[in-house]
């Protein structure tokens, strides 16, 4: 399959620090690709390099485009949404008001109902809370929230920074589940930063492993999740 | 009883002019964490082009739409050129700009129409009317339903267009907004030309009753200051309220409490400031600002 999102040589830096060195991976069209690895390895730098969040060296080509350097805006704006740490709802706005503004980049604004009820299909407990403040809503409807404002933009690819943290085992799940309905039904390819290695391997076609800013490691989820060694040393379960 | 709603009316007049102001000083601070101390003398500056072109011979009313969509583009300008280069710079170089602002728009206006005071006149007729035994001037309603007019649009705008919507996710949440594809400099500077928008319509309905000056706008910022902190810097309906609120208490305080009369009047502002810092920091409708440290 042809790569949606191909990385090579990203270098990424706050201030004096250098976090990120050299890194190289490749999304597929379609597929789901994990980034995995301990606190501190550099993977929320690295989604956030791919929007043009930190300042960067490298190449960072998105459908044959070069998008390293561009502007925030104009990168999330080809199709590529964020999920970032932490979420990043609006949360004095409404779950309503937030969607909309998922879909605010958006050239084609007549099929927003559309959207909306694509959208509470996936996530009922929005559809729910539609008129409450963003920042009422539970870490797990949060979480949500930050992936349905994602899919309002329709986007190509998908970027989910550590969904599963600070939520409740079961929330996981369930979040998880809907990321993958959302990868087969809608054919949006994603790129999934996480410390759960074991779910996110389960969910992955593909996945790389990050230690200190290097990739240790790359291949099919598959091959990752049954050696023995890797997971031992690496995985941690 | 007749003084008291005389004085409670002509003090939701100049109410209103505090409440736009507060309103411009809200929206820019709630956006940018800043105070723009040039609101003011912008709003002066304002003034005086619509003056000129009342000299020239240009109808009221579109002197008056002229002047707020020039005040407009020039706010969206300042932003751009003067404020984007310090825009992450400590506050403190941000407060020294627009205090540099404010010297500079007040120099400017001295400079071409120098500090000789002009009369400004007011779209509505002079002879006041009578409602039961109270006398109303009829600028003072005027003004007030003119504030109340653009209140209302403002009100429209940010709760049901999608750009007011962007520009409030701009101003509480700027690194969100960006991954929603929002320009947020872009939302910032259209924040700084509707301020000076609002600030426009303040100085063109107060000219009138205080006259046409350089230095006209410096009580009025206070005023403003008193009213966005009454109402809480952090609520661009609370600084509204608190605008009409600083208007009425100033006329009332300065009829009924003897001492203060007209000479006092500003000190009320003044201690109303002071009073609110002390008692509630936040404002009547504020909410504490916490920050993550």
């Amino acid at each position: 399959m042809p790569a949606l999102l191909e990385v090579e040589g990203l270098e990424a830096q706050y201030g004096w620090t250098k976090v990120l060195h050299g890194l190289s991976f490749a999304v597929e069209s379609g597929g789901i690709t994990t980034i995995l690895g301990a606190n501190g390895a550099g993977k929320t730098t690295t989604l956030r390099a791919v929007c043009g969040m930190v300042k960067t060296a490298g190449d960072i080509r998105f459908d044959g485009q070069h998008i390293a350097g561009k502007a925030t805006e104009d990168i999330v704006r080809l199709g590529i949404a964020h999920a970032p740490e932490g979420r990043g709802t609006f949360s004095q706005l409404s779950v309503e008001e937030n969607l909309r503004l998922g879909a605010y980049a958006r050239r084609a604004r007549t099929a927003l109902e559309e959207d909306f009820a694509h959208v509470y299909e996936y996530f009922p407990v929005l559809a729910e809370r539609r008129r409450q403040v963003a920042g009422t809503l539970s870490g797990g409807e949060q979480q949500m929230l930050a992936v349905a404002r994602a899919l309002m933009s329709r986007p190509r690819l998908l970027l989910l920074d550590e969904p599963s943290l600070g939520l409740a085992p079961l929330v996981v799940r369930e979040i998880f589940r809907i990321v993958r309905a959302i990868n087969q039904e809608q054919g949006v390819s994603v790129l999934l930063v996480e410390q759960n290695a074991s779910l996110a391997l389960e969910l992955a076609d593909h996945a790389y492993l990050l230690e200190t800013g290097r990739v240790v490691m790359g291949g099919p989820a598959e091959r990752l999740r049954r050696d023995e060694s890797i997971r031992r040393s690496y995985l941690g379960y | 009883m007749e003084t008291f709603f005389q004085q409670v009316v002509s003090g939701l007049a100049t109410g209103g002019i505090y409440a736009s102001l507060a309103l411009a000083l809200v929206m820019i601070y709630q956006a940018t964490d800043v105070v723009n101390y040039s609101q003011g003398e912008m709003a002066m500056f304002s003034t005086y082009l619509a003056w000129s072109m009342l000299n020239h011979g240009v109808p009221y009313w579109i002197a008056f739409f002229a002047t707020v969509a020039i005040a407009f583009v020039g706010g969206v300008l300042v932003q751009r050129i003067i404020i984007r280069p310090v825009q992450n710079a400590p506050v403190l170089t941000i407060v020294i700009v627009c205090i540099g602002l404010l010297t500079i728009f007040n120099s400017i206006a001295g400079w071409i129409y120098s500090y000789v005071i002009q009369p400004f006149p007011s779209p509505f007729p002079k002879e006041p009317i009578k409602i039961g035994q109270i006398v109303f001037g009829q600028h003072d309603l005027g003004a007030i339903g003119v504030t109340l007019i653009l209140l209302a649009l403002i009100y429209v705008f940010f709760r049901f267009t999608s750009l007011g919507l962007a520009m409030r996710a701009a101003a509480h949440n700027p690194v969100s907004a960006r991954l929603v594809g929002i320009r947020v400099g872009w939302m910032l500077a259209l924040g700084w030309g509707m301020a000076a928008l609002i600030g426009a319509v303040a100085g063109m309905m107060v000219a009138p009753v205080i006259f046409l000056e350089p230095n006209m706008m410096a009580g009025i910022l206070i005023y403003a200051f008193a009213s966005a902190t009454l109402g809480g810097f952090t609520s661009p309906g609370g600084a509204v309220v608190g605008g009409f609120l600083v208007g009425v208490i100033e006329n009332l305080a300065g009829t009924y409490v003897s001492f203060i009369g007209t000479s006092l009047k500003l000190t009320v502002a003044l201690a109303l400031i002071i009073v609110v810092l002390l008692v509630r920091p936040s404002g009547l409708f504020g909410r504490a600002v916490v920050h993550r440290v």
